[in-house]
């Protein structure tokens, strides 16, 4: 008997960037070559929700696609003296570290895409920095998000985190979504570290709340599409439609029997929603 | 939706040795109102020992999920509509309430998720 050994293209390294203050180890991979493509993974997860689009290879022949793991997350470890803090991710400071990321690797007006708490800050970032990305794609973006249950539960020392936070996230997936698609995305859940989900939630519910500031997003200068899922009870179909309706210039679709992790709950449909969004947005940062 | 509750529950659950398996650490009852119906449902270290129809004069249970009859039918769907695909789903849309002591309920999550949804696809009015 044989089996087939074959080794993706997708190549991880370690990065060390000051952020807030302190040193940081933080985690990159990328894939690919051609236009920059700046992925941004969920609240309480990483890079690995994105394996499938860095090993697609007709993408990989148009787009360099990058992905890092936030600090705290995946193997971007905590910076030193964690233990005596509680993480809480911030609207500054989640900027902070993707325009870090993006300097650092010199990436030139990257197309920057990011998912749930991802789908939020290309929001800020559109709005705030329009002239250091050629375009933005919000997956399951929302302007705001009302907490639907106590967030405590995700921190507890009597309940495990990772099956909790697995808990709250298996009902996002779309109901259709391929059996091993779904328990490999839930399995990323399950390894996050204690608090870290409930701390990106803080910036999901409160501090990233950009309701009042959306309309001012100038798509002119940062063109930006929108896709999310339609079994999205999170960050849901309407409040993707708020954005379209107050965004001048910005385009949405929402995706049939999909949820909020499009990228690795059904990649292959993902995609086929994905593709034609990205040529355009090519089209648009070369213009 | 007695038969659903009331039988196919423990059948289903109960004949699932993985999910069975999962719920080991885990011995409590909770009641589910369906409209106008309720059942205590008793589970001994995963498995569903006994369900049981209110009224009940002295309800003993340790947390409760509540929602509409409709509610539940749509959840018992298939392949439910958005919105009733899940119970925090529902619970965000404000299709289901849930009160008690939830620490049995919120440390098992998963856990709860499926013996709920191992009933799906059932005819709700045999």
């Amino acid at each position: 008997m044989t089996t087939r050994v074959w080794i993706e293209p997708i190549v991880g390294r370690y990065m060390h960037l000051t952020l807030n203050g302190h040193s940081h180890r933080v985690y990159v991979e990328e894939a690919g070559t051609g236009v920059p493509l700046l992925c941004l993974h969920t609240a309480g997860a990483d890079t690995r929700q994105y394996r499938a689009l860095m090993n697609d290879t007709e993408l990989l022949k148009q787009f360099r696609i990058i992905a890092f793991d936030l600090p705290w997350h995946g193997k971007s470890s905590p910076p030193e003296g964690w233990q005596q803090n509680t993480y809480r991710l911030s609207s500054h400071d989640y900027t902070e570290a993707i325009l870090s990321v993006v300097d650092a690797m010199q990436l030139e007006q990257p197309i920057v895409m990011g998912c749930s708490i991802g789908g939020r800050i290309v929001l800020h970032l559109a709005l705030e920095h329009p002239e250091r990305f050629g375009a933005a794609i919000g997956l399951q973006s929302g302007a705001h998000v009302e907490p639907y249950y106590d967030l405590e539960w995700l921190h507890r020392s009597d309940v495990h985190g990772g099956e909790v936070s697995a808990g709250i996230v298996s009902g996002l997936i779309g109901p259709l979504s391929p059996a091993k698609h779904k328990w490999e995305t839930l399995w990323h859940y399950m390894q996050g570290g204690p608090g870290v989900f409930k701390g990106d939630l803080f910036f999901y519910t409160a501090d990233g709340d950009i309701r009042d500031r959306v309309k001012q997003i100038d798509t002119k200068k940062c063109p930006l599409w929108l896709l999310t899922g339609e079994y999205d009870y999170s960050c849901t179909p309407e409040d993707t439609a708020f954005l379209g309706h107050n965004i001048e210039g910005a385009k949405w679709q929402i995706m049939k029997g999909m949820g909020h992790f499009p990228m690795s709950e059904d990649p292959d449909k993902f995609l086929t929603y994905l593709k034609p969004v990205l040529q355009e947005a090519a089209r648009a940062r070369s213009a | 939706m007695d038969a659903v509750w009331c039988k196919a529950l423990s059948e289903q659950v109960n004949a699932d040795e993985r999910l069975v398996w999962r719920g080991r650490h885990v011995s409590t009852s909770f009641l589910l109102e369906v409209g106008q119906s309720e059942y205590v449902i008793k589970i001994d270290q995963g498995r569903v020992s006994s369900v049981k129809k209110g009224p009940f004069a002295m309800g003993d249970w340790v947390f409760a999920l509540r929602a509409s009859e409709a509610s539940w039918t749509a959840f018992l769907e298939l392949l439910p509509r958005p919105g009733f695909h899940d119970v925090m789903g529902m619970l965000k849309l404000k299709h289901l309430q849930m009160e008690g002591d939830l620490y049995p309920f919120m440390s098992h999550l998963l856990y709860f998720k499926d013996v709920l949804a191992s009933v799906r696809g059932r005819e709700v009015n045999a």
